[in-house]
């Protein structure tokens, strides 16, 4: 069978961010173009920092295929959707499309606050390639799936930030192309409503449209896709059924710095007063090199030269999340042995134990700090140890889309059953508190 | 190339492929116009970008579709006070404030337009960065939804002439000829300063003082026989000239300057059809730098 998609040695290249020294206005350009017409000259052929976003990318989809593609962020994997939704050209190589594509990154795009969600819908149905009568035919089953009836002649700027987006992926989700490109737009709404979604998109894959699935989310990859591209700076890394991509994925997860380690007292990080030896984050059972994830417990070690005897030294850590949030900061104020005592020179090491079932899933960064006297900070170093901490299919439930929070505590929950009188419970409820009273 | 087909009834039954590629995706490479034919395919989203302009424009205002009038009804008064009054402007012996009025209609429509389409780009980021569609389409809307102002205040003016007693006779013929110039102009100008905007955004900030200036180079509130003869040839160069003459003379009559409008309509087309090529020039990396 032929593919639907053939992408032949895709690259793109883009100029890192801000340049420095870069021209921003025309001004700058006419006056530095007078200034120094060599730089000028340069700055037209291109002398500016370049990166890859995507490397020589070859791949196929087959008709009717569920393809997700994985990678961290900056892998390239949206790059490569802009490339497909032909939003951006790529640098190099070609992609041959044999059917229509439409893209679930563009929800809600387009619409504007003013117009009511009927007018919403016409607007966003033709942005996105559809016609008005194809749009008039599926306007209704749009409405109900948004679950908006009664606010549909309402501007758009009134509505809740729920419904807006249920509304924008209604109309998304009611496309019809060959080709859908999907960036993790599940997180939309309540869970019910993503059960929908994902049923939306378990439809068009029946219905033999071609799905390409990008997602951090290895739970929701692997219910959904047969084959998974991982991605790793502009390239596959890897391109295989999904289970295998998966776990070679999270395996991978060791590419972190986990442990660092500095033998030459000298040249360590620090100063004259204390130098780090080691740092090193691992699960407390198990291999070093194990993969973590949300239930393993860890132990966080650093090793320490102190130098200047009878310092009371103690350890501070910060640990950042991949949004940047400290998720929490700890000090060893329950250490019996040394903590508060004067420290002679010498090798220190100090172990932090953070158990299992507290951390969220993603990259951690630890911050860490040796302190002095308990108040003066004598050394910080960012990035001590980063870590991956992956998802655990167990603690999902039915959830499929990213866990919001900063920490995700296993914690123990008990419903009761109460009896069947549902009309007395709000009655006797107010009559037993002022009873108590 | 859109089938309307839904699969819903015949669940196995997998899309035949086309045995061509529907759509390569490519570098492009050199100059080449704008596809005018991709532009007509996209009509559906023409239609519906320039509706969404129009309808939002005037959402939550008081007066609503009045200031359709209002803005050149004021702008004509004030001209017609400073001016026609206290300067005493010759006007070729047309009343000043119809005179004014026939000029300040064209030049509102063209300055409208011009400052919209300059920002749309810009405006319309989002779409841009997260949608294929022909890019020059957001322009073009632009420009469209100043149409129908421009349709509602010339009523006004036909209701002025006739009140003033203009002769309004076979000139009009050339009315639509004039406005079709004037629009593929400030189509050609729009097209060009709104792909400039995206990576300088000194345009959006330069374009109310060369419009400002503009006018004042443009036969709008005093008549073409006000420029020396010797200065005529070089001030015919600017194709507002030569539109907004004839405009005004096609509706309160006088003899037209075929010449100007001559002149006019080949500066017009060389504008048109380098904004066409640039703006495809261009267009690639909007997506990447807006």
């Amino acid at each position: 069978m032929k593919p639907i998609i053939r992408a032949e040695n895709l690259s793109k290249q883009y100029r890192l961010g801000e340049r420095r020294g870069a021209p921003e206005t025309l001004g700058d350009v006419l006056s530095e173009t007078f200034r120094s017409p060599t730089k000028a000259l340069q700055r037209l052929r291109g002398g500016g920092p370049l990166i890859w976003a995507l490397k020589d990318v070859n791949f196929e989809v087959m008709p009717g295929e569920v393809v997700g593609i994985i990678g961290h962020n900056g892998a390239g994997k949206s790059t490569l959707f802009k490339i497909l939704a032909r939003v951006t050209e790529p640098t190099g190589g070609r992609v041959q499309l044999y059917g229509r594509v439409s893209s679930l990154l563009e929800v809600g795009t387009g619409f504007h606050p003013e117009l009511t969600g009927r007018e919403n819908v016409f607007l966003n149905g033709s942005i996105l390639g559809m016609r008005r009568s194809e749009t008039m035919r599926k306007f209704d089953e749009i409405v109900a799936f948004a679950e908006i009836e009664r606010f549909i002649d309402t501007p758009v700027k009134r509505y809740s930030s729920g419904m807006y987006m249920r509304l924008a992926f209604a109309v998304a989700a009611h496309l019809e192309p060959e080709i859908l490109l999907v960036d993790e737009v599940l997180a939309v709404g309540d869970a019910a409503f993503q059960k929908k979604c994902l049923g939306k998109l378990g439809d068009a894959a029946s219905e033999g449209r071609t799905v390409l699935f990008i997602s951090h989310n290895m739970a929701a990859i692997q219910s959904m896709c047969k084959r998974v591209l991982w991605l790793n700076g502009g390239e596959i890394v890897e391109e295989a059924e999904a289970s295998k991509v998966v776990s070679d994925y999270m395996q991978g997860g060791a590419s972190f710095s986990r442990e660092r380690v500095w033998n030459d007292v000298d040249s360590a990080p620090g100063n004259n007063k204390v130098r780090l030896h080691r740092a090193c984050v691992r699960p407390v059972t198990g291999s070093a090199t194990d993969a973590i994830n949300i239930q393993t417990p860890l132990m966080l070690e650093v090793e320490y030269w102190n130098l200047k005897p009878a310092a009371r030294l103690s350890i501070s850590l910060h640990l950042y999340n991949e949004e940047g949030i400290l998720v929490f900061a700890t000090v060893p104020v329950r250490e019996r042995t040394w903590q508060g005592k004067p420290f002679p020179a010498g090798l220190f090491r100090s172990v932090c134990y953070i158990p299992g079932g507290l951390l969220n899933n993603g990259v951690h960064r630890a911050l860490l700090f040796v302190v002095k006297d308990q108040e003066k900070v004598i050394l910080s170093l960012e990035d001590a140890v980063t870590f991956d901490v992956q998802d655990s299919v167990e603690r999902r439930g039915d959830w499929l889309s990213s866990w919001p929070g900063a920490v995700r505590p296993d914690l123990d929950w008990e419903t009761e059953y109460l009896g069947d009188a549902i009309a007395s419970a709000g009655i006797d409820l107010p009559i037993r508190t002022s009873n108590s009273q | 190339m859109q089938t309307a087909v839904t699969s819903d009834n015949l669940p196995s039954t997998r899309p035949r492929l086309p045995d061509e590629p529907l759509i390569t995706i490519q570098p492009s490479k050199g100059w080449a116009a704008i596809d005018f034919r991709e532009i007509w395919e996209y009509r559906g989203l023409l239609y519906f970008l320039t509706w969404r302009d129009l309808k939002v424009r005037y959402k939550q205002t008081a007066l609503g579709m009045a200031w359709v009038i209002m803005q050149p009804l004021l702008t004509t008064a004030v001209f017609t006070v400073f001016l026609g009054y206290l300067v005493k402007v010759p006007s070729d012996g047309i009343p000043y404030p119809l005179f004014a009025y026939a000029g300040l209609l064209p030049w509102t429509f063209f300055m409208g337009a011009i400052n919209s389409s300059s920002n749309s780009l810009v405006g319309n980021a989002q779409l841009i960065t997260k949608v294929y569609f022909p890019r020059s389409i957001v322009p073009i809307a632009a420009v469209m939804a100043r149409l129908p102002d421009f349709a509602i205040a010339f009523i006004v003016l036909l209701g002025l002439a006739v009140y003033y007693r203009a002769p309004i006779g076979l000139n009009l013929l050339m009315m639509p000829v004039c406005v079709a110039l004037l629009t593929l102009l400030a189509l050609g100008a729009g097209m060009t300063t709104s792909a400039l905007n995206v990576k300088y955004r000194d345009v959006g900030v330069m374009m109310p003082l060369l419009l400002q200036i503009l006018m004042f180079v443009s036969p709008v509130v005093y008549p073409v026989s006000l420029v020396p003869p010797a200065w005529r040839s070089l001030y015919s160069l600017n194709p507002l000239v030569g539109i907004i003459d004839g405009f005004r003379t096609s509706v309160l009559g006088g003899n037209f300057d075929w010449q100007a409008l001559g002149i006019s309509a080949i500066i017009t087309f060389a504008i048109l059809v380098g904004a066409a090529f640039s703006f495809q020039r261009m267009e690639r990396h909007f997506a990447d730098i807006v």
